[in-house]
């Protein structure tokens, strides 16, 4: 028998995981907009309330997780497996979703799955958990889903960083999808997007 | 990840788990409201329907086969003192997996066990046995012999 976690999820499955599936939909359709958990949650220590939404949506008992040392304690994994049923893995390249909240710790972006010309889906959404969606490094983003330019600037991810992210755009179709999360809000990233340092 | 449900594999839990999931989902309404102080609790996993698999022997001794299906209906609860529960019981009422959620989770307790074993497992455990001696005497009634003649 599972062990059973110590906190809520969704308070109305059905519905909730719609909701918080709509504003995903959108903050990927629409890159670097932001974007706002619908549902309020009580997530364990850790994990912020977009970052388990996300989980609680998307995971299911067919989606391998990653975990990084930072998000990944006995209670989030525990939550996780128990609202979700997915199972975690300790391999980035098998990973179909990752959550992390420590960029210096993590794996270069490469490392996940990269999904396959004839199967793109078939990568890792990485998720990042920061302090905050403004205020950090500023980037510009351009490609569909954005009108002319946006500069985004979430807290941590560095220049090394943002190369990183130009690269995994440059392999489209490959590749992988980020989404940064701080608390509530949260923000789009796909792998469609492309991204330049700010000038100035 | 056992530290609060070192109970799992206790055979006691199993009992009452069982106890609560066949028991008619109006007994276990009634025995949960006959109890004097029910302690408060939010639901970790709202009362949520599904189906399990019900596997059977025949003779109790053959091979496993597929009976079939059947609706059941799980919740997991965390009383205000902490404990948690779960609740699978057969049936459609959600009203019935929580209760049984949460009595699992009083079970769990050593204040508040010995009240609870008494007012509602005893008493559930105890109809459930009576039913079944009922129906065993009934269909022992109807047991026709075959005898093969034998030279």
């Amino acid at each position: 028998m599972d062990a059973i976690a110590a906190q809520p999820g969704f308070s109305d499955p059905g519905r909730d995981s719609q909701k918080v599936f709509r504003v995903l939909m959108d903050a990927i359709a629409r890159p670097g907009t932001l974007g706002k958990t619908p549902v309020a949650l009580d997530p364990p220590a850790g994990l912020g309330a977009a970052a388990a939404a996300i989980g609680l949506a998307l995971f299911d008992f067919e989606t391998r997780v990653w975990l990084d040392d930072k998000i990944g304690s006995d209670e989030v994994a525990g939550w996780l497996r128990f609202h979700c049923g997915c199972p975690l893995t300790a391999d980035p390249a098998q990973a179909h979703f990752a959550l992390i909240g420590d960029f210096g710790s993590a794996p270069p972006l490469s490392a996940f799955m990269q999904g396959d010309p004839r199967y793109p889906d078939q990568s890792t959404t990485l998720v990042f958990e920061v302090p905050a969606l403004a205020g950090g490094l500023p980037v510009e983003i351009t490609g569909p889903g954005i009108r002319d330019a946006v500069v985004i600037s979430p807290v941590g991810p560095d220049a090394q960083f943002w190369s990183a992210v130009q690269d995994n755009h440059e392999q489209f179709q490959c590749g992988v999808d980020l989404i940064f999360t701080a608390g509530e809000a949260l923000m789009g990233l796909p792998r469609s997007s492309s991204v330049t340092p700010k000038e100035g | 990840m056992s530290t609060k449900n070192g109970t799992d594999r206790e055979p006691d839990r199993r009992r009452w788990l069982s106890v609560l999931a066949k028991a008619p989902a109006q007994d276990v309404i009634f025995a949960w409201e006959a109890l004097p102080d029910r302690p408060a609790f939010t639901a970790l996993r709202p009362p949520e329907n599904g189906m399990v698999l019900v596997r059977g022997r025949m003779g109790g001794t053959g091979d496993a086969f597929n009976f079939g299906e059947m609706t059941v209906t799980r919740a997991a609860v965390r009383l205000e003192t902490g404990e948690t529960g779960v609740g699978y019981v057969a049936g459609r009422s959600h009203r019935h997996a929580e209760i049984a959620a949460a009595v699992d989770a009083m079970m769990q307790s050593a204040n508040l066990r010995a009240a609870v074993e008494e007012a509602v497992i005893g008493r559930l455990e105890e109809a459930q046995l009576q039913r079944r001696e009922v129906a065993a005497r009934k269909a022992a009634a109807t047991k026709v012999e075959f005898f093969t003649m034998v030279r």
